[in-house]
């Protein structure tokens, strides 16, 4: 009996090394289905997410009085009617000033290691006083914002059960604001119910795309996992782009003109691209990448003209058509007005 | 800063490696799943003597671009595909912070004894 137990276990042991082997040859070549399901999302400890922080959060986000002209509001760029963006090629402020990049999603800005086209920011929290206090964008001194919040009666409540005994801050606001950012999270898409099964999820064309997606156009070695991001940074040699992106922060020659990775969750919805703005439609980006470039002056060396056929680019372009989630209804909060 | 001097730095190594030609040591450090891979452990500090070198072997399908800015060795190893690697001799004791450019989740601390 004991020598039968330990022969099975030995049998069991070769069964999951050769399970190992075949695994990790796959994964050489492939990335597994498995990696783009979505993970539990981290937070981080200082700012456990709770409904009141979240409530807080969201109406910081929609309020308009968070700007100096009382005009514009985070949604104002960050429109969830727009995939979280403005349907602009460069995001327009304060004084309807035209900026110099495009606004990107807010979907699963969560999940970002750095944020910001030029990976500027670390964290969420880093992140959201800068538009206030930005001058292009909604220009408002923060000094004078929290005074302008606590004159009304409802924000210090919203406060005090966000964030007890800690007051209208700048912390404060950035944590609630932070937190209501860690909610606005992709929702299941036509690619999801793909992955975990359903194999009729999806079209034959976008099918052909995913594969083409990891091989033949390589697309992978930049949109990686469930995000399709690889918290890198690349030129990928857009057209009328001198903008030297992360190159500003990091003196490195590859990073000159190398801008973030952005996510292809909801892409669909967030026309148009890049961060200059460059494209109107997804056929027109896949078209970018199938010439290899534009401007390949300093290309990064993962971008290659790929000899994609029409066909190929339309399955492409299928393929990340399945990205886009469920619809996310979100109510507009009720602002506090005494 | 390595580059600029490079003459000077040229007979400073001359003389380094004939005093330490019997103990200086060849390490190579894997990139990995966008990380440093040491005998398949992720690594995030390393230990060198001065004279040490470390050669940075890409083993991920995509590039990556190793380069530090630190005060005792500033380098810009370029960028390189699967199965090529990069070799950095380390001549001055302290710290040296490595990074990828491409990746900045890449983070390694070698530090360099005496
Ligand atoms: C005038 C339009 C505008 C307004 C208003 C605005 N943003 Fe943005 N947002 C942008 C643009 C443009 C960028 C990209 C800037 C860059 O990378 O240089 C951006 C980037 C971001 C990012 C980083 C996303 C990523 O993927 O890296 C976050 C998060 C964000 N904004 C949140 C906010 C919040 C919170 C507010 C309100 C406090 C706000 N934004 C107000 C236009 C705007
Ligand atoms: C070398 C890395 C890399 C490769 C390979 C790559 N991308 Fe990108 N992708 C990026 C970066 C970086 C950006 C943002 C560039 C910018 O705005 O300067 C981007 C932007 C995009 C955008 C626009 C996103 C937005 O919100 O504006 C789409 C769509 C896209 N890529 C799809 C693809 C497809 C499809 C492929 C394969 C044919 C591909 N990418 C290959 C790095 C890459
Ligand atoms: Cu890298």
């Amino acid at each position: 009996m004991n020598g039968n137990r330990s022969a099975t276990w030995i049998k069991t042991i070769n069964m999951s090394l050769l399970c190992f082997f075949a695994v990790s040859i796959a994964s050489a070549a492939f990335a597994e289905k498995s990696d783009y399901i979505q993970p539990k999302l981290k937070v981080p400890a200082k700012n456990a997410l709770t409904p009141e922080r979240v409530a807080l959060g969201k109406a910081l986000f929609f309020d308009p009085r968070l700007s100096g002209s009382n005009w514009i509001s985070c949604a104002t760029c960050h429109n969830p009617a727009l995939g979280w963006s403005d349907g602009l090629p460069k995001a327009i402020g304060e004084g309807q000033e035209v900026l110099d990049r495009s606004t990107p999603t807010i979907l699963n800005v969560a999940y970002n290691r750095k944020q910001m086209w030029d990976g500027r920011d670390r964290s969420l929290e880093d992140q959201a006083t800068g538009p206030i206090e930005a001058a292009g964008e909604m220009n408002q001194d923060l000094g004078l914002l929290i005074e302008e919040l606590s004159e009304y009666q409802g924000y210090i409540s919203l406060f005090e059960s966000a964030y007890p005994g800690e007051g209208i801050t700048e912390d404060t606001i950035s944590k609630a604001i932070a937190s209501f950012e860690r909610t606005v999270i992709a929702t299941e898409s036509p690619f999801d119910r793909w992955v975990k099964g359903d194999e009729s999820a999806i079209s034959s064309s976008a099918k052909r795309g995913f594969h083409l997606f990891e091989g033949k156009a390589n697309c992978v070695a930049c949109h990686q996992n469930h995000n399709f991001v690889d918290d890198g940074f690349h030129n990928i040699g857009l057209p009328n782009s001198d903008d030297p992106g992360r190159y500003t922060f990091v003196k490195v020659k590859v990073l000159k003109g190398a801008f973030k990775t952005p996510t292809l969750r909801d892409i669909a919805l967030t026309a148009p691209y890049m961060h200059n703005g460059a494209y109107n439609t997804l056929e027109e980006v896949v078209e970018h990448y199938n010439q290899g470039g534009v401007d390949k002056s300093n290309l990064d060396p993962n971008i290659k003209e790929l000899n994609l056929t029409k066909k190929e680019v339309n399955d492409v372009v299928e393929f990340m058509n399945t990205l886009t989630g469920t619809h996310m209804e979100i109510t507009i909060p009720r602002l506090p007005s005494f | 800063m390595c580059r600029v001097n490079f003459a000077k730095s040229c007979l400073f190594l001359a003389a380094i490696s004939m005093s330490s030609m019997l103990s200086a040591e060849e390490h190579t450090i894997e990139q990995k799943d966008k990380a440093f891979v040491l005998s398949d452990q992720k690594i995030e500090t390393f230990t060198v003597n001065v004279g040490d070198s470390i050669s940075f072997k890409n083993q991920d399908p995509w590039f990556h671009n190793i380069f530090s800015l630190s005060d005792i060795s500033t380098f810009d190893l370029g960028s390189y595909p699967k199965g090529e690697f990069r070799t950095v001799k380390f001549e001055t004791p302290g710290e040296a912070e490595i990074e990828c450019a491409i990746h900045p989740q890449m983070y390694l601390v070698v530090e360099v004894k005496e």
